[in-house]
């Protein structure tokens, strides 16, 4: 693999990561992170979606007037979520019905529509792919993280496996929306402290 | 559910921004200022009102006789976007003032997640007109009250000497969650 096919591929995972550093998609992120496998859920349709549409919109990019490309954008995306959806509601209901309203919600979730535009619609569907499947996997990660840093606060477990004894109370907070905005809050400042040691 | 109800249900116990995280990205973008929070709020008030409208129309009187709910995702997203640019048009030529006050929020509105999720929720939760256009304008007028809130808060904040780390969206949050808590000491109400 060469330099810029591994620079597309790492970038969305480390040093653009859409939850840390770039702030996208904020709303799902805050929303479905109450634990760890909603969270993994989420990012992983959001994943799928990212590769079909920037596949897609890399493929015909050359077809679409300038004028009207974020319609032509917006409606390839949607057509993408529409199956997903279905495709979740038929063989996970369980995590369909935990995430609601929110799968839907994918078609405004502002990294696709910003790969799509940035990135797809500039360059060819062998990089496209790359750097779909390293803003996914980047969302994904930080969603996961964030969803497990939330269940094990909040719920006292993990992956739905519950380590705390039957009388102790977890901080039932950190599952409410107030701990969505405080957890990410937190995560946040010590990426940025992080970076700031380098 | 009554339309006070509503009301109250949407502005203060399941507020659409601090409970429901639909609209963050504006929440978040456009409330460093009181004023242009507030221009965001009514822009939102306005688009969400009209939108739910056209989306229970066109659901009802379109959509299902010809069986095509599934396809509610997309249509409604291009019904929103086209919406917003025709609000965008006719404001700019009717009323040049209102459109100086919203004109630079409007396509900023049309990947607002607030717009298209209370048109899908309304549909969700089976409402009439009457009430889905009380929902929406329930839940618009929660938006607006929440980045109002918020902005006068930001402003505040804006003087005080914070760490580097912290600067900016982490603040942000930690602000907007102890905003959030302040709300859940309404929830119970109307339940």
């Amino acid at each position: 693999m060469n330099n810029l096919s591994r620079q597309n591929l790492t970038r969305g995972i480390f040093r653009e990561n859409p939850i840390l550093v770039m702030m996208l998609g904020m709303c799902p992120t805050l929303g479905v992170s109450t634990s760890a496998l909603n969270g993994l859920g989420m990012g992983l349709a959001t994943l799928f979606v990212l590769i079909l549409s920037n596949t897609a919109i890399s493929a015909v990019k050359s077809l679409i007037p300038n004028g009207v490309r974020i319609p032509c954008f917006i409606v390839i995306i949607a057509s993408f979520v529409t199956v997903i959806d279905m495709l979740m509601a038929a063989y996970t209901p369980q995590l369909h019905s935990a995430l609601g309203i929110y799968i839907p919600l994918i078609v405004v979730n502002c990294i696709i529509l910003g790969r799509a535009e940035s990135f797809a619609s500039k360059n060819t569907i062998f990089q496209s792919i790359l750097d779909a499947i390293g803003m996914g996997v980047g969302f994904t990660l930080g969603l996961t993280l964030l969803g497990a840093i939330r269940e094990i606060l909040g719920a006292g477990s993990l992956f739905g496996w519950s380590f705390l004894s039957e009388d102790a109370t977890p901080i039932l907070l950190f599952i409410m929306p107030p701990g969505a905005f405080l957890a990410l809050a937190c995560m946040i400042i010590v990426s940025n402290r992080l970076k700031e040691g380098k | 559910m009554s339309y006070i109800m509503i009301f109250i249900v949407a502005i203060f116990v399941n507020n659409i921004v601090l409970s429901q995280f639909l609209g963050i990205c504006p929440f978040l973008g456009v409330s460093k200022k009181i004023s242009t929070s507030l221009g965001m709020g009514f822009a939102v008030m306005f688009v969400m009102t009209l939108s739910s409208v056209v989306t229970f129309l066109i659901y009802h009187n379109l959509l299902v006789p010809f069986k095509l709910e599934f396809m509610m995702t997309v249509v409604f997203i291009l019904v929103i976007a086209a919406l917003v640019q025709m609000v965008e048009i006719i404001l700019k030529k009717i009323s040049p003032a209102l459109y100086q006050a919203l004109g630079i929020f409007l396509p900023l509105i049309t990947t607002n997640c607030a717009v298209l999720g209370i048109a899908l929720l309304a549909i969700q939760k089976d409402l009439s007109l009457m009430q889905s256009i009380c929902y929406a304008l329930a839940n618009a007028m929660g938006f607006t009250l929440a980045i109002v809130l918020f902005a006068g808060m930001r402003e505040r904040l804006s003087k005080s000497r914070l760490p580097k780390a912290v600067q900016g969206t982490p603040i942000a949050l930690i602000t907007a969650g102890l905003l959030s808590m302040a709300f859940m000491g309404f929830s119970g109400v109307g339940n």
